[in-house]
């Protein structure tokens, strides 16, 4: 069987998760890998979900959220955009491939970029494989 | 222990197409702390809400899982249902398996498998959730509308005239909007000024309308029920509590502007009202065409006005006004058609914009209604060009919907006012409208040339300086067109305001790629966005013509009407708190809080949450260090739960 890698997305409320609804609406189709967790705002996304997805085996994470400056909640993602730029540096000192993470902006109105996205990031994952590095019982195997 | 009752909906077969639904609620059955599950056709449905319903009781559940449509959809809906069964509202978790499942996939394997992974995610984080009680909050009665054009105009009558309170704000010195430049209207030719300067004068007397005119809006604070917006009122050089409106002054003054009512086709005063039955009927003075403020001389505005009104020191001023919603009704633009080179616009004189096209038919417009080219003769062929930018995949996709219309219009008009042969270039004629096929066939029986082909190039002539070569494919016959005119008349398409990205930003609307607002839903929520108490009416939402800008503005009216037409309303519970026990007293909430909402109490040397002006958005929760601040409904535990649900499988 082929590898279907295991995708965490998180999407904020106002822009990427109403931008997915929209790829559905318009029946856009892509891999169902990605599961999305809808939180109100990206700037919610405390780092520690990231880390967490991965140490249970998520084989990438996804977020997206509204285009700098136009959160709904005016300056969120601008924090947000910060956080997760640094969140990236720490999981890839810790080893992470690069590819496994990615933060795009996606607007209410861009259900077609959610779509293309998923199917890219997708694609990538699935070309970079099981994801070893930060998952926990590799861990403890080699403790 | 929790008790989780578990509802999956088939949506008829938008569901069931592509997850196994009573599969799906098998395997919910097998799920830790789930005492239910069901799956049933329509779950929104009376029959659906009361299966909901009775198993609350019947099963003494604590937590219900919907798994259904989007929760953008119905969790409004569902959370009344568990609501009215006994259940805080907020004990209710939705499982959007429509939108991001069954639409998206096509595989009915892979549907199911993500549906359980989401389901499975769901009923880990359902287990955390606690119940929250709601906020109640008084709500002020005013409505704001911005802009006034005929949307604004209308929705301000409409609301004004149940007794509410309406501020309406438009940035031009007259309300009017583009219907005030028009000739005739489509599709029964009556005149324009007839229908609407009438309500433009209503507005002015209604007591329950208080009018701003060159005025923009600010700064916009606070919510639903509770807007705090700060308008600034722009320096008019004008005293209007003195004007008596005798426009003494306009005919003395030597100042030079561009007319934008005339569309730039001729000049008028720098004090100036915009057009003869502008309201308000009180002049301004355009700074960058005033002799006095370009040359520090002249002043005889000031020397003619008897009321003393002219006030060249007069400075912009802020102006704070509370209501309860807020309708944004700020209009379209024409696309500038001068990049789109092989037209000609602004090259050769005798091309010319719709709206250009206009301002000649007018009465009150540059030419006195008469039909003449820039260098005063008549035409003798003119040819009419639909669809300038607009259902072009290089310009603006979207068809502009009002063109054919207006361009048959044109047609008619033309032929009244000339002799001229007409000629219309279009793709297709789109007349999707009450009596407007008819004003299409009408239009035909006057001896208009319709040639389909989109036109290609417009060219100087080489054997008659002056005039003007269209050419063009014709689809029909298939021959090569080269059609000698002497006027050419753009249909540009339609385009948001230049500023409705910051205007959307002001109020947190969401653009399309152009710069439309968004509505909630294309469908059931034409009229409210995303953000609650604000509404959107007109052609800031997409290309319209009047009769279906004047429904909306009446619908957006109505809906702004069941905000302000309650003493209270209940707020979303989703605010954020500080746990005092762990608040190590960093201030970091304090900082980045869009809202002023955390204040750090220096007596106890914590920080606390003012409950009133917390949006809910978690980005303290996520800048706490000690993690003491908690985001209701999502804290981290019930993020972290439902990540690991989702890992899971
Ligand atoms: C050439 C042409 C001919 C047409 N002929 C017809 C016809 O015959 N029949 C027909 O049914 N339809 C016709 N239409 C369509 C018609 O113009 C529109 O349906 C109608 O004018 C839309 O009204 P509105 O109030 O939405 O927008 P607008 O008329 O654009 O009014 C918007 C108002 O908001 C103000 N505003 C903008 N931004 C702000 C801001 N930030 N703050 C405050 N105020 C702001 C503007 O100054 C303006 O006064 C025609 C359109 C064109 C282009
Ligand atoms: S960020 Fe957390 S620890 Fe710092 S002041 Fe606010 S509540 Fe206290
Ligand atoms: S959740 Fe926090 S940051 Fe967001 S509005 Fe409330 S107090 Fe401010
Ligand atoms: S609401 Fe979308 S990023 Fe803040």
């Amino acid at each position: 069987m082929s590898f279907e890698p295991k995708i965490l997305g998180i999407a904020c409320n106002w822009c990427t998760y109403t931008g997915a609804d929209l790829a559905g609406t318009t029946r856009l189709h892509y891999p169902p890998n990605v599961r999305v967790v809808r939180v109100m705002c990206s700037s919610r996304i405390n780092p520690s979900f990231i880390f967490r997805a991965f140490q249970l085996g998520a084989d990438g994470v996804l977020v997206g959220g509204c285009h700098p400056g136009d959160c709904h909640y005016n300056t969120g993602n601008l924090y947000a955009r910060r956080r997760l730029a640094v969140t990236k540096k720490i999981l890839e000192f810790a080893g992470l491939e690069p590819g496994r993470f990615r933060v795009e902006w996606i607007s209410a109105s861009e259900g077609n970029k959610f779509a293309e996205v998923v199917q890219e990031f997708t694609a990538q994952i699935k070309e970079l494989g099981p994801q070893q590095k930060l998952k926990i019982d590799e861990l403890q195997e080699k403790a | 222990m929790s008790r989780i009752g578990v509802f999956v909906c088939h949506c008829g077969l938008n569901i069931a197409k592509t997850i196994r639904v009573s599969e799906l609620a098998e395997f919910a059955s097998t799920l830790p702390d789930v005492v239910v599950a069901r799956d049933y056709r329509f779950m929104c449905s009376t029959p659906g809400q009361e299966m909901i319903a009775n198993d609350i009781k019947e099963h003494r559940l604590d937590r219900v899982i919907v798994t259904a449509c989007s929760p953008l959809m119905h969790e409004h809906t569902f959370r009344k249902v568990i609501e009215k069964a006994g259940l805080n509202q907020y004990m209710l978790t939705i499982v959007n398996i429509r939108e991001q499942v069954s639409w998206v996939t096509s595989d009915i394997e892979e549907g199911t498998a993500k549906a359980k992974a989401l389901l499975n995610g769901a009923v880990y984080r359902a287990r955390l959730l606690a119940p929250l009680s709601s906020r109640v909050i008084d709500v002020n009665s005013g409505v704001m509308i911005v802009g006034g054009g005929i949307a604004g105009i209308q929705a301000a009558l409409e609301l004004a005239n149940t007794g509410k309170k309406v501020y309406l704000v438009e940035k031009n010195s007259t309300i009017g909007g583009h219907m005030a430049q028009f000739d005739k209207t489509f599709p029964t030719l009556d005149c324009s000024a007839c229908i609407l300067t009438p309500k433009m004068d209503a507005v002015l007397q209604h007591p329950n309308i208080t009018l701003m005119t060159y005025c923009e809006i600010s700064e916009v604070k606070g919510f639903v029920g509770n807007f705090d917006i700060k308008v600034r009122q722009k320096a008019r050089y004008v005293n209007h509590d003195k004007c008596n409106a005798c426009l003494a002054c306009t005919e003395k003054c030597p100042g030079k502007g561009i007319s934008e009512w005339d569309e730039g086709l001729v000049k008028r005063k720098a004090i100036h009202i915009p057009f003869p039955q502008a309201v308000p009927q009180k002049p301004v003075i355009d700074r960058d065409a005033c002799t006095y403020f370009l040359k520090g001389k002249c002043r005889l505005c000031e020397k003619v006005c008897e009321q003393k009104a002219i006030d060249f020191e007069q400075q912009d001023t802020f102006i704070d006004v509370k209501v309860g919603a807020v309708i944004v009704a700020t209009g379209y633009n024409l696309m500038d058609t001068s990049p789109l080179v092989q037209y000609g616009y602004g090259k050769y004189p005798g091309v010319y914009s719709a709206l250009e096209a206009e301002r000649l038919f007018n009465s009150a417009g540059p030419t006195s209604g008469k039909v003449t080219l820039r260098d005063g003769k008549e035409p003798q062929a003119i040819a009419i060009l639909h669809c300038i930018g607009s259902r072009d995949k290089n310009n603006y996709e979207h068809c502009s919907r009002v063109c054919c219309m207006y361009s048959l219009k044109f047609a008619h008009l033309f032929k009244e006012k000339t002799s001229a042969d007409v000629y219309q270039f279009y793709i297709d004629i789109r007349a999707a409208g009450k009596g407007y096929e008819e004003f299409y066939n009408r239009i035909i029986e006057e001896d208009v040339k319709f040639i389909r082909g989109k036109v290609a190039r417009v060219a100087e002539s080489s054997d008659e300086p002056g005039r003007l070569i269209v050419e063009a494919e014709d689809t029909i016959t298939g021959k090569f067109v080269q059609l000698p005119v002497d006027m050419v008349v753009l249909s540009p398409a339609m385009i948001p305001r230049e500023d409705s990205k910051e205007v959307g930003r002001l109020f947190n609307l969401s653009t399309d790629k152009h710069g439309f607002f968004m509505e909630r839903h294309p469908k059931l929520a034409p009229l409210s966005t995303m953000s609650e108490g604000i509404f959107i009416a007109g052609t800031c939402q997409s290309p319209k013509d009047i009769p279906d800008t004047v429904a909306q503005a009446n619908g957006a009216a109505a809906e702004a009407l069941t905000i302000v037409s309650r003493e209270k309303m209940e707020l979303e519970a989703t605010t954020a708190m500080v746990n005092p026990a762990s608040c190590c007293g960093c201030q970091n909430c304090v900082r980045v809080c869009p809202y002023g909402a955390p204040l750090f109490n220096y007596e106890k040397g914590v920080s606390e949450i003012n409950e009133a002006l917390c949006k809910g958005c978690g980005l303290c929760a996520s800048v706490c260090p000690t993690s003491a601040i908690i985001a209701r409904h999502f804290t981290n535990e019930q993020v972290l739960a439902e990540i690991e649900g989702l890992m899971e499988f």
